[in-house]
């Protein structure tokens, strides 16, 4: 008999419990070689056999040694739930099972003596989103007739730069009663109101990466749809930066000025102004804090693309040197816009927070005009890699924020001066249409959106903790690890070919929404068409209440 | 729906003729109320066209309470109108107490003012007296400005014509430009204000059919101008558009079109001056209109034009003969005031068109 040994990690501790069913195993290996984890092993099991042959009992024993697949019992290699196993098993003889009674938030705590970090989303703790509240329940008819998406055109593009208010603008009538431009005016670009946010080559897996720039490259060269990409912190691949796709990407740059130095030595050599740039200054889904590159995943592309050595990459949780928002739009804005000589406007990207209207109206009257959007990111978006306790207890919501910046800049007489796009947790129900559509009749001009593009490649993390372990670099399916085996499991083209069908089809979707309301052109601020059932949300965001 | 008319003539036109342009097609609205703005009078108004006229429906405390505002802003009254009304029973009219049009000469030390001035400072009393009138419903002032006057009013509007004696031509109120409506706002509440052709500041705007930007549209003009308030219609958005684009930013009327139906982006690309094409629809964006309507306007200077939405979805026709003009939602009521007109020069609007009728009447025709 065995000693008891309570301490001990076992399948029971752990938030998924491998099922195994010996019997329909045929022991070829698959789960074991595919578990990119190491939470299953083989085994060979000691098996006891109490049998009798004759008429009267006489129990005789016999000893096997069998050949198993067993779950690890180790808190490094815990099962996360991903189903690659399950995947791959011919006879269907393995699968995790959730385990209810979980003590790994308190275990890997204990025997690791550190936070435990992890990678996903947020969940947040209503199970009902608000937007998912929201309708669209303005319809026209009758005398205000809906219009037809199958036959009527649509203009739904949305504007990514500073906008200058009307009687600012440099005009002047010429003798032919025309308008002419007499001054130089900010850049302004006029986009799919659906970025591709920021995830970066390093958080991403270089397949993964190209699947997406290549969607992007088809959608505009092909589908006629100028979808943009941003490019995250991290560099961009050279070849890249010097080529004519370039005017399809948004250039990030963050705390940790990762891949900026390529970045700068190749603008003499670029044929196309970048899309726009993108000031990172916080994250949604981990507000507050920088972002982390394990050493793990720093391969070596990684490191020549950013030019560092393989190491833990931490960008910091601030832009150093910033002390306050007048000093970052002085700064930083007009540093980059002079990069690249006012030709490519400038956005920053925060996290929302309770205090985002204050940062929204310090930049929406800066005198500079150079400010050329307002990323707005809420908690419910994805992360590669953060501490849990940032992940469950930190973030504000985006719905409500959104809506008060645009409330703020209305008051003003200042929206759309500065557009806004929102993100965090949107088309988290695989519906980004609706969300989109949602959002815009609340204030934004668009939103962006990047965890929902992981899903279309094939993540199978989810809200109730499956997978989730963008953090560890082991990402079985491929998208959010830099191990060539891992890496090679995703399929690059089937990639760009869902993310290119994927938007196709919301831009239908998106036809089919404003057609009800008969609209034309994106409804930005158009809240009359949005009801809400749920008295509270209804006047938190000044819509009309039925029932 | 509505339906909506306008005259622009190069003779002086009695009220009358707009009454009928409208009364064969008040199949096409619900006959709930009348309204109409007169740009360039003749008649009695004729020798003072240079001072603002009043124009508002009172009580009588609402009348004495105006008075003494005018007076004491030091507005001296050089001419007062009252129509004759006939009070008949049984018409259907929800007549105020009062009808006044009355003109006035500047404030003394505004008299050798700046005419931008005089303007701001016609809009500054008439803002001023609206707002004095409005409790309990005093009053309603319509119009205080040089040559124009406004008659707006709840009920059937062969009845309204009928009590202002308007179905009898004469010469004494009359005027070059006329434009009218037959129907109260229901899409809100019935109040005179809603009731279009709006004005303001020599600006006249009349639409048939939605603006589901209202929203929008609103929450921009609002902290636009001080003169940009009421929004009892959807409809005047389209004013106060107007007005800021072609008085506050001082563009050319064309360009009107190209704020309230922008091009679409495909279009804008292939065009030449495809920067100030976007450049002015981003600033713009929340002027832009949608959904269905047809707009009719007048300039300060009397131009006359029409232009409708981006899908065309409401009917507008031009009808002309050489001395008159006329724009009309249905082709009947052209048809009743210009018999002898020959019909293969109207013009129907398409679209992306604005067609604009200067003092000479001629027509012009802007293709966007």
């Amino acid at each position: 008999m065995e000693t008891v040994r309570v301490q001990s990690v076992t399948p029971n501790d752990m938030p998924w419990k491998i099922k195994y069913d010996a019997s329909r195993c045929t022991l070829c290996g698959s789960c074991v070689s595919a578990c990119s984890f190491r939470a299953i092993e083989c085994k060979v099991e000691r098996r006891r056999m109490v049998f009798s042959e004759g008429e009267i009992p006489d129990p005789q024993q016999r000893f096997s040694s069998v050949p198993v697949i067993r779950q690890v019992k180790d808190i490094q290699h815990y099962c996360r739930g991903c189903g690659i196993c399950e995947k791959v098993c011919p006879n269907d003889a393995i699968a995790p099972e959730r385990n209810q009674d979980t003590r790994h938030p308190i275990i890997s705590r204990c025997l690791g003596g550190d936070s435990i970090k992890r990678g996903g989303r947020k969940n947040l703790e209503s199970s009902v989103r608000t937007l998912d509240k929201l309708r669209i329940g303005r319809i026209s008819q009758m005398t205000d007739p809906s219009l037809d998406a199958q036959r009527h055109t649509f203009d739904m593009l949305a504007p990514f730069g500073r906008i200058l208010p009307a009687e600012t603008l440099p005009f002047s009538v010429d003798s032919n009663e025309n308008l002419q431009i007499e001054d130089n005016m900010p850049p302004v670009r006029w986009i799919y109101p659906v970025v591709i946010g920021d995830m970066s080559i390093g958080a991403l897996s270089w397949r993964m990466w190209e699947a997406v720039a290549m969607a992007v490259a088809y959608l505009n060269e092909e589908c006629g749809m100028p979808v943009r990409m941003c490019s995250g912190e991290g560099g961009v691949p050279v070849r890249l930066l010097k080529s004519k796709y370039l005017k399809y990407m948004i250039l990030q740059i963050a705390s940790g000025h990762f891949g900026w130095n390529r970045i700068a030595k190749a603008m003499p050599h670029m044929v196309e102004d970048p899309a726009g740039i993108l000031i990172k200054i916080g994250q949604g889904a981990k507000p507050g804090d920088g972002g982390l590159l394990q050493a793990g995943k720093v391969a070596d592309h990684i490191q020549a693309i950013r030019g560092v050595p393989k190491a833990d990459l931490l960008s910091p949780p601030n832009h150093q040197g910033l002390y306050s928002i007048e000093e970052s739009v002085q700064k930083m804005f007009l540093s980059f816009n002079a990069a690249f000589k006012f030709r490519v406007p400038v956005a920053i990207k925060v996290a929302a927070s309770s205090t985002s209207v204050s940062v929204f109206n310090n930049l929406v009257r800066d005198p500079y005009n150079i400010v050329g959007g307002f990323f707005l990111d809420g908690i419910d978006g994805g992360t590669g890699a953060a501490h849990e306790v940032s992940l469950d207890h930190t973030g504000h919501p985006i719905v409500s924020k959104l809506r008060d910046c645009y409330q703020a800049a209305t008051a003003q007489g200042r929206q759309g001066q500065i557009p806004l796009w929102a993100a965090g947790g949107l088309g988290k129900t695989g519906d980004l249409a609706a969300d989109a559509f949602k959002m815009m009749c609340l204030g934004a001009n668009g939103v962006f959106t990047g965890k929902l593009i992981l899903q279309m490649a094939g993540c199978v993390g989810n809200d109730m903790g499956r997978c989730n372990a963008c953090n560890t670099g082991l990402c079985p399916v491929g998208i959010t690890t830099q191990e060539p085996a891992l890496v090679h499991r995703l399929d690059v083209d089937r990639v760009a070919q869902n993310i290119v069908n994927y938007f196709l089809a919301m831009d239908t979707e998106f036809k089919k929404l404003m057609a009800p309301i008969g609209n034309s052109s994106l409804p930005v601020g158009r809240s009359d068409a949005l009801i809400s059932t749920d008295r509270a949300v209804a006047d938190r965001l000044d819509i009309q209440y039925v029932c | 729906m509505c339906r909506i008319g306008a005259i622009k003539s190069s003779n002086y036109v009695h009220p009358s003729l707009a009454l009928k342009l409208m009364e064969s097609q008040q199949k096409g609205h619900d006959n709930s109320g009348f309204a109409m703005v007169m740009h360039d009078l003749g008649g009695i108004f004729e020798n003072y066209k240079h001072l603002p006229t009043l124009s508002m429906a009172c009580t009588d405390e609402g009348l004495k309470l105006a008075e003494d505002m005018m007076h004491e802003a030091g507005f001296q009254r050089v001419m007062q109108w009252v129509p004759e009304t006939d009070p008949q029973p049984g018409l259907d009219i929800h007549a105020m107490p009062n009808y006044v049009f009355e003109t006035f000469d500047y404030p003394r030390y505004f008299r050798n003012g700046e005419q931008k001035e005089k303007e701001e400072l016609l809009l500054d009393m008439r803002l001023k007296l609206r707002k004095a009138l409005e409790e309990d419903e005093q009053g309603f002032v319509y119009s205080f400005w040089p040559d124009v006057v406004t008659l707006k009013e709840i009920g059937d509007p062969k009845d309204i014509g009928t009590y202002f004696k308007l179905w009898t031509p004469d010469d004494k109120f009359t005027a070059r430009v006329i434009t009218a409506q037959c129907r109260q706002n229901t899409n809100y509440d019935i109040v005179r204000y809603a009731a279009h052709p709006f004005f303001m500041q020599g600006y006249t705007a009349l639409a048939n059919g939605e603006n589901t930007f209202y929203l929008k549209n609103v929450a921009a003009q609002r902290k636009l101008h001080r003169g940009y308030i009421g929004f009892e219609s959807d409809s005047q958005c389209f004013l106060y558009t107007l007005h800021y684009v072609h008085r506050e930013l001082r563009w050319p009327l064309r360009y009107y079109k190209h704020v309230v139906t922008p091009l679409p982006f495909a279009d804008i690309e292939r065009r030449e001056d495809k920067e100030q094409w976007l450049a002015l629809r981003q600033s713009l964006a929340h002027l832009e209109i949608n959904g269905p309507n047809t707009i009719i306007g007048v300039l300060p200077d009397f131009t006359m034009f029409t232009c409708c939405d981006a899908k065309k979805l409401r009917p507008v026709v031009i009808g002309r003969t050489d001395d008159t003009v006329v724009i009309s939602s249905e082709v009947c009521g052209i048809n009743d005031i210009l018999p002898d007109r020959d019909w293969e020069t109207d013009i129907y609007p398409h679209e992306r068109e604005i067609v604009a009728i200067d003092n000479d009447l001629e027509v012009q025709r802007w293709r966007q």
